[in-house]
């Protein structure tokens, strides 16, 4: 590599940070999968930590891959990898459906995929590449709204009619993509909204939301009832929300499945589950198993429900609780400062691109990394429901931990060329 | 463009972590209930049973010891693709039983399957134990007894019941223990059982039992249980349980310096070797079916009336008052009360040597009726219930305090009693009579018949009887075996009394007791039974001076006093004085009665 030209180098803090986080996931998973009495070492193929250490020597090569390949090469292919993907994940959502409605994995001979990981990086390049393409021109043309949300819509839905909400989740966040290229943020405000809205109807009942509203809705248009324009809207938003407000019910019985019913009930309202041993059953042992850690953790191998198999899933979406145990605050102070360190120096490198591709793709990076850990360690904690979403880098599994290789070390690679952006 | 958007996304970003951090620090350091809900899902405390005390004799003979038993137990996860035919067939039991125990079991912690295995029995399994995965034995012991002595007084362990469950306010016992139930093993439940010890191991999720919790900080070592060493004197116990099997009856000897038991003896008895192991439930039923009622605790429980042996009583009570004197005559015609003594005078000794009714009827009289009225009916209630005060007083109608549970208190008649039968000042002396001879509705137990012996020997007082010698290495017994129960009679009266029993065994009816060189005193009864044979009596105690042991035998359907229970307690008070027999023509008299019908 033609590192003394001073032309390109990789960002070796990024690399850094994430070969941290891998060793801190092996180091989880070891834990999560070790049993006393065995005397299973930490390379075992028969568990969990040694299968991952070849997913991480593998990922070995396919960086290489990726920094090998010609950096102009991923912007060229977006579109045509991005129509392949999603042609995929029709395949799965018609193959799939005949064998389990749930399955979101495409068998070709031996081999087992799950487009839904390609469809994060795919999604990440074609939005790029359109909004490369308008050039200076803002998101404020409806059309360029129309087609940016498109891109990732398609997925999205997709992917929720595979019935995986958690992966879903993560491409409706990069409507964050798209507030930074310039779309008006009312959408997010009234997303935020409908969250709030949504909880509290879970948690009084709506002849109290209702009061509430009106009330709001009283002082507002008594501020403002000399402008027709803003009490119309004011009154607008006032009917809508009473509407949103009596469609939660439906939402919650008929839009959500039963175990997913169950999770936001039970988060809303403990009540629902005190024993902590049915739906909650997960959340209850997970949050446990991290609070017991203390400020210092058990030490590594000592976490007694870790190792007791308290916590399901624990090498993979539950990797957390591991750590939670073993290495008390102060560990989960560590991976909490690491990846907050990893998102700013990914929004600082995403910002430093001179192409508006290569900024946008390192936005796509940063919104599906900041959304799982968000979403997994909020999950592992108690304070969101229960979805299958990994935690970057740590989980255990072949297929995340190639996906999240791949979708960061094409940013890097980016990143390394951006000057060359300039010479062109 | 809209680079200031950058700053609002690094806001949501440090929020976020802040948020975590944040929730983090409460549920790992601030919020203690995560770590004892923790503790709650890993630890499991293992309750290590101490070994029981063992118990003696006063010569240190083992009576009770514990012995290796094995519980056959299972995991049943693991109990697969096993012989199941030919583990039935070692255990010696159906396949229903198999499949029955089986499904009884924990799917994956261990169960008991088969219960306290012999040392025999194991060695025999031992071998086999490897064809069947997932089977493995867990050591406990189980009473034995040497000696298979002392049945009653020792009592027996068994499972503690669901009221004893309840009445342990102390929370000590769980399902499924062993406490002592009667005897010594109920009485001294507490010092013999010792301390359990607990130790608290992890457990998995699935709750297999994984290992140490806390390199045993919170462990509690079980303690031993005290030794106790009792009062019998095996030898003699053994001796007398010799004479009186075949026989229905009691016997107790105690030494009347201490109140200690020496032997006590219930006939007929079992094998306490039968009340332990697997085998306690059948053989239980069995002993309980019968028609002889082994498992009645008859010198404490038995009551009879104490006929003749009462006149003791009779006599010093009415001596102490004042109401008669040692040597004045009393003319018996026998017209008042049937009597088998020859008419004529008598004073104390020869009223006791020759069991005169009528001079104790005329006594009694005079007790009774002291004219502290001049309504004969109220000078009668009242002088039953000085009496009776007084009668009391020798332990008598009264609760013993011996430490072996279920001791009846007999009965002696309260005006009350009367009162009911006839009405209040309706009843007068004649109706009570019969009490003057130890008859009507007086009862007693062969215990308090033998603590009249000792407190007879000790010329005044009494000392509790009890079995019990020492606990642990403490030489002390309870202060209430320390105290000299009085009976409130001067010294001085006893010395007709004890003569009168002395002629009673050297020329009266009590001659089978008689022995040459040492100088018995007793007092021996026949007791009316309503259903056959007369009931035989005997209380007495050795030497005259320097008394040894003071005893009491009953032998039931035996006819008269003097036969089976004089008999019996000489040899048994010969045993323990001399140390052997030297009537061998009296041992074989006893030993070939057979009074059992």
């Amino acid at each position: 590599m033609r590192r003394s030209e001073g032309t390109y180098q990789y960002d070796w803090v990024t690399i850094v940070v994430y070969y941290a986080l891998v060793l801190i996931g092996w180091i989880g998973i070891y834990a999560a999968t070790y049993t006393e009495g065995t005397s299973y070492s930490i390379f075992s193929l028969d568990i969990n930590s040694g299968r991952q250490l070849i997913w991480v020597f593998t990922s070995v090569f396919l960086v290489l891959a990726i920094l090998l390949v010609d950096f102009r090469f991923y912007e060229k292919i977006a579109y045509v990898f991005y129509a392949a993907i999603m042609i995929a994940l029709l395949l799965v959502l018609i193959i799939a459906r005949e064998v389990d409605g749930a399955s979101s994995w495409l068998e070709l001979g031996p081999a087992k995929i799950q487009p839904s990981e390609f469809a994060k990086y795919a999604t990440g390049l074609a939005l790029a590449r359109f909004l490369s393409s308008i050039g200076g021109k803002d998101l404020s043309k409806r059309r360029a709204i129309v087609i940016s949300t498109a891109i990732v819509g398609l997925p999205t839905l997709l992917i929720l009619l595979q019935g995986d909400a958690g992966s879903a989740l993560v491409f409706v966040a990069m409507i964050l993509v798209l507030y930074r290229a310039g779309m008006t943020p009312i959408p997010i405000y009234i997303g935020i909204y409908l969250i709030i809205l949504f909880l509290s109807s879970l948690l009084v009942r709506n002849l109290i939301m209702v009061l509430i509203l009106s009330t709001v809705t009283l002082i507002l248009v008594g501020l403002s009832f000399r402008n027709l324009q803003r009490l119309m809207l004011i009154i607008i938003v006032f009917v809508m929300s009473l509407g949103f407000i009596f469609s939660v019910d439906f939402i919650m019985k008929d839009v959500l499945k039963p175990h997913q019913q169950a999770r936001v009930l039970a988060l809303v309202d403990p009540s629902v589950d005190p024993s902590g041993k049915g739906v909650s059953y997960q959340t209850t042992n997970s949050k446990i198993t991290i609070g017991s850690g203390g400020l210092t953790g058990k030490g590594f191998l000592q976490g007694s429900l870790t190792q007791g198999d308290f916590v399901p899933a624990q090498s993979t979406d539950f990797i957390f609780s591991a750590i939670g145990e073993e290495y008390g605050w102060l560990g989960s102070l560590v991976l909490v400062g690491l990846f907050i360190t990893l998102f700013f120096r990914l929004l600082f490198l995403a910002e430093r691109q001179k192409s508006t591709f290569a900024r946008v793709y390192g936005y796509v990076v940063f919104t599906v990394l900041f959304t799982h850990f968000t979403l997994n360690i909020a999950m592992t904690i108690g304070l969101f429901p229960v979805v299958g979403i990994p935690l970057p880098f740590l989980s255990y599994g072949g297929s995340s931990l190639w996906s999240f290789t791949i979708l960061l070390f094409i940013f890097l690679k980016l990143d390394a060329h951006r000057m060359q952006i300039l010479e062109r | 463009m809209f680079k200031q958007r950058v700053i609002a996304i690094y806001i949501v970003t440090i929020l976020v972590g802040l948020t975590f951090l944040i929730r983090l620090f409460v549920i790992q350091v601030v919020d203690d209930k995560y770590k004892t809900e923790a503790d709650t899902r890993i630890i499991t405390p293992i309750v290590e049973y101490p070994y029981r005390g063992l118990i003696y004799d006063r010569n240190e003979e083992l009576l009770v010891y514990n012995e290796p038993a094995y519980d056959l137990m299972v995991i049943r996860s693991q109990a697969k693709n096993i012989d199941t035919l030919a583990l039935c067939d070692i255990l010696g039991i159906t396949r229903d039983d198999f499949d029955q125990k089986m499904k009884g079991s924990h799917p994956i912690r261990p169960s008991l399957f088969f219960e306290m295995l012999s040392n025999e029995e194991f060695a025999v399994i031992q071998d086999q134990l490897i064809h069947f995965p997932g089977f493995f034995v867990a050591p406990r012991t189980v009473r034995k007894y040497p000696h298979q002595s002392l049945a009653h007084a020792l009592g027996y362990l068994a499972e503690i019941s669901k009221r004893q469950l309840e009445r342990d306010t102390a929370r000590y016992y769980s399902q499924g223990d062993y406490v002592g139930i009667n005897g010594i093993e109920s009485e001294y439940e507490a010092s013999l059982r010792g301390r359990r010890g607990i130790r608290h191991k992890k457990v998995n999720n699935r709750g297999l039992i994984t290992g140490d919790f806390g390199e045993g900080a919170l462990d509690s070592l079980s303690v031993p249980g005290d030794n106790i060493t009792l009062t019998i004197d095996l030898e003699l116990q053994q001796y007398a349980e010799k004479l009186m099997a075949g026989k229905v009856g009691s016997l107790v000897a105690i030494e009347p310096s201490t109140g200690e038991i020496l032997a006590i003896v219930s006939s007929p008895s079992y094998d306490p070797n039968l009340l332990t192991g697997r085998t306690f439930g059948s053989n239980f039923r069995e002993i309980q079916l019968d028609s002889l009622k082994p498992l009645f605790n008859r010198p404490l429980r038995a009551r009879y009336a104490p006929g003749s042996m009462f006149k003791t009583i009779q006599s010093l009570i009415a001596l102490q008052a004042g109401v008669v004197t040692a040597n004045e005559q009393i003319y018996s015609n026998n017209q008042l009360i049937g009597d088998l003594a020859p008419i004529g005078y008598y004073d104390v000794r020869k009223a006791i040597q020759f069991s005169s009714n009528n001079y104790y009827f005329k006594v009694f009289r005079r007790l009774i009726n002291q004219n502290k009225d001049p309504n004969t009916f109220i000078d009668s209630r009242l002088g039953l219930d000085w009496w009776q005060e007084r009668v009391k007083k020798f332990g008598l109608g009264v609760q013993l305090d011996i430490d072996i549970s279920g001791a009846h208190e007999g009965l002696v008649p309260q005006p009350k009693l009367y009162d009911r039968y006839y009405g209040r000042n309706r009843w007068k002396f004649s109706n009570i009579a019969s009490l003057s001879i130890g008859q009507g509705e007086l009862n007693v137990t062969p215990l308090q018949m033998a603590n009249l012996g000792a407190l007879l020997a000790n010329r005044g007082f009494y000392y509790s009887p009890h079995i019990i010698k020492s606990v642990g290495d403490s030489d002390g017994i309870p202060e209430k075996y320390r105290i000299k129960n009085y009976v409130e009679v001067d010294s001085v009266h006893f010395e007709p009394v004890l003569d009168g029993m002395e002629l009673v065994v050297k020329s009266g009816s009590g001659t089978r007791a008689y022995m040459p060189d040492i100088e018995v005193c007793g007092k021996t009864s026949t007791v009316q039974n309503s259903f056959g044979e007369d009931h035989s009596g005997f209380m007495g105690f050795a030497p005259k001076d320097n008394p040894q042991i003071a005893i009491a035998a009953y032998v039931e359907n035996a006819s008269w006093g003097g036969r089976a229970a004089a008999s019996t307690a000489s040899l048994v008070m010969e045993k323990y004085i001399r140390g052997h027999i030297t009537r061998k023509y009296l041992e074989d008299y006893v030993l070939k009665g057979e009074f059992v019908y």
